[in-house]
């Protein structure tokens, strides 16, 4: 023991003032708070760079593949071959997607992160804003770059302004949101190789397993794995028709249903974030 | 002001913490001692309401911390020096964290400088060395400028420099009137930094008082005495003549011996009557450590036992005392480990039950049941020198 300090005259509670001003924080603290998150790790950079060389590279190689080899695409417009630069893209999404959250846990940030905004429900909303937007514009941007290219370079119908739509937006609302879904898995497992996993599975099993269904008895399961998997939707979302059966999503029914089942796993995502210890 | 009101958590079978109850007050460093695994780190957490009690509550303030409003403005955290994104310098986790309590940005480059890793701050942090990675944590506990200030282990890697800035740092946040709370192993450390003491073990509260009431309720002050070398006739005089005189005395391995119960004046007026010359007479003032290890030693998970290299060893001759088999000496030797003589009666029922199994003789409630084997193991281990 050292010599006794003389003992302070008891403050009252809470005898500290901080001379900063003090605010409520709220959302938008929180928003710009994710942003810097994401914004300064290089996986965000790496992931999202792949992303765009892999669509870019892809739909511009298909589109001269197509042009080359002279075909007529009948009564098609050229922008559903930006499906094939769709496909790549998706595995970029999912990985930067789970890394989002997953990281937070992998590092143990996340106890930081709550200990600075005890309200887990505003930091999961905030990341997944600040990701749904920025993957939104990337995609929305490449795909349209890649969908103006595809139309220009192959001869075929001159696609109306619906198709366009889809073409871009459709397909940027979907590669986000399907980044959202595992953002939202991220959040459930807590852990990156396996949520990632998950989310690969999801992407590929179906149409892999619906292939090896050859038994009569299975054969409406087999249709709808082909017809539901996530690549098959993201054909669809191409196609003003039902693509491979009479039933079956076309359009922006892909999109509204894997809105629906983001929405599900969100929800899951907010109701076990609140309740578990971290 | 920190509130624990009965405070137990479970994970399974497990329980960590268990009706741990205790108040942290403004104005003085109060640190956190316990063994390995005796629910510090737990406690911490949910004191941030990161992990929800089973039961019992505790309060910031009069707020459960998820409830109170600016949280990051009133509390701040080390937790984990090592819970940070390593891709991301050491600006950017400061000025995300800022961000998210709505704290000016210039407060991020204000922190480095305190901690200063100003000149590494655009570094990513997986590089940084543990201390570096402490001052982090240390900075992202003061960005709010908080009334409560909790820290986990706080010089963990820290160089000597760094220990005594957390030292004053420490004392400094006290003196200005905020709570703070710090756990620590380093006891030597502690008793330079707290005024105040909560101690756990096996989850549950051994102490709650200043440090100078804890050294002297868990420890018993003794006396060195020293008689001249090479003549062990005074050394039997001596200790024959002290313990008459209803002393306990103790040898110690360099052939001083180790008195209680007797003050330093009746020692020398003793050995003045039986006509034995001292060497030394030294008042001996437990230590922190001594008092902590005494209370804590029957609540110890986590407890070493000497590598013996058993099966290298030749088995040893009959005769020839070997490990394990102490020669018993009068007066009786001071036991070098793992065992310290208990505090005076009725101060502490917990620290005496392990090593004083004495039939009906209170004991705590979870260590019941194996408390007794690890002590007496220890016991069985004392002819190792450890120091």
């Amino acid at each position: 023991m050292t010599a006794p300090t003389p003992t302070p005259t008891p403050p009252p509670p809470y005898g500290y003032v901080s001379p900063i001003p003090v605010r409520r924080a709220h959302l938008g603290d929180a928003l710009a708070s994710e942003w810097t998150k994401i914004r300064s790790v290089r996986s965000t950079v790496w992931t999202l760079g792949t992303m765009v060389l892999l669509m870019l590279a892809i739909g511009l190689g298909v589109a001269a593949i197509a042009s080359g080899e002279g075909g007529n695409m009948g009564e098609e417009s050229a922008l559903p071959l930006g499906f094939f630069g769709m496909l790549p893209a998706s595995i970029c999404v999912i990985t930067l997607g789970v890394l989002t959250i997953s990281s937070e846990y992998g590092t143990g940030m996340i106890r930081t992160t709550l200990t600075a905004c005890p309200s887990r429900a505003r930091v999961l909303t905030a990341k997944a804003i600040v990701f749904f937007l920025l993957v939104f514009t990337v995609t929305l941007v490449v795909a349209f770059v890649v969908a103006t290219a595809q139309v220009a370079m192959v001869e075929a119908a001159e696609p109306t302004g619906a198709e366009w739509a889809r073409a871009t937006v459709g397909a940027a609302g979907f590669l986000a949101l399907l980044g959202l879904l595992s953002m939202a898995v991220g959040a459930l497992v807590r852990h990156s190789a396996g949520a990632i996993t998950v989310m690969i599975g999801v992407l590929l099993l179906p149409l892999v397993a619906g292939m090896f269904m050859f038994a009569s008895a299975l054969s409406g399961l087999r249709e709808a794995l082909f017809t539901y998997a996530v690549p098959s939707q993201m054909i669809a979302l191409y196609s003003a028709e039902p693509p491979f059966s009479d039933s079956g999503p076309a359009g922006w029914e892909a999109l509204f249903i894997l809105m629906g089942i983001t929405a599900v796993a969100l929800g899951g995502a907010y109701a076990l974030l609140n309740s578990r210890d971290v | 002001m920190i509130e624990a009101v009965g405070l137990t958590k479970r994970y399974g079978a497990k329980t960590a913490v268990y009706n741990l109850s205790f108040q942290v007050r403004p104005g003085v460093v109060t640190g956190f001692l316990g063994p390995n695994g005796s629910g510090k780190s737990t406690t911490m957490r949910m004191i941030l309401g990161l992990d929800r009690p089973t039961a019992g509550h505790v309060t910031i303030g009069g707020h459960p911390f998820r409830q109170l409003p600016n949280a990051p403005r009133q509390v701040g955290a080390l937790l984990d020096a090592k819970a940070v994104h390593g891709g991301r310098s050491a600006r950017s986790h400061l000025l995300s964290l800022a961000q998210l309590a709505g704290i000016p940005a210039r407060r991020v480059d204000e922190v480095l400088g305190v901690v200063g890793l100003q000149d590494v701050a655009r570094r990513r942090s997986k590089g940084f060395s543990l201390g570096m990675g402490q001052r982090l944590g240390i900075a992202a506990a003061l960005l709010g400028d908080p009334q409560v200030l909790l820290f986990d282990e706080p010089v963990n890697g820290l160089d000597p420099e760094g220990i005594l800035w957390v030292r004053n740092l420490m004392k400094k946040l006290a003196s200005e009137g905020r709570t703070v709370f710090v756990s620590s192993h380093l006891m030597s450390e502690m008793a330079l930094t707290a005024d105040h003491l909560i101690v756990i073990g096996r989850g549950q509260l051994l102490s709650d008082m200043p440090v100078k009431q804890f050294i002297s309720a868990n420890s018993a002050d003794f006396a060195r005495v020293r008689t001249p070398e090479g003549d062990p006739a005074q050394r039997e005089k001596l200790s024959a003549a002290l313990a008459g005189a209803g002393g306990q005395v103790l040898s110690e391995p360099d052939g001083a011996l180790r008195v209680t119960g007797l003050p330093l004046p009746r020692i020398s007026d003793l050995a003045h009557g039986a006509d034995v010359r001292l060497w030394e007479l030294s008042p001996h003032q437990a230590s922190l450590e001594e008092a902590y290890m005494r209370l804590t030693q029957g609540a110890v998970d986590y407890r070493s036992t000497d590598d013996r290299l058993a099966h290298l060893q030749a088995p040893p001759q009959p005769g020839q005392p070997g490990y394990g088999a102490p020669q018993p000496q009068a007066p009786s030797d001071v036991p070098q480990q793992g065992w310290y003589a208990p505090p005076p009666p009725g101060q502490n029922p917990y620290a005496t039950a392990p090593q004083a199994p004495a039939p009906g003789a209170p004991q705590p409630p979870a260590a019941a049941p194996d408390a007794a084997r690890p002590s007496f193991q220890k016991q069985s281990d004392t002819t190792e020198d450890a120091r």
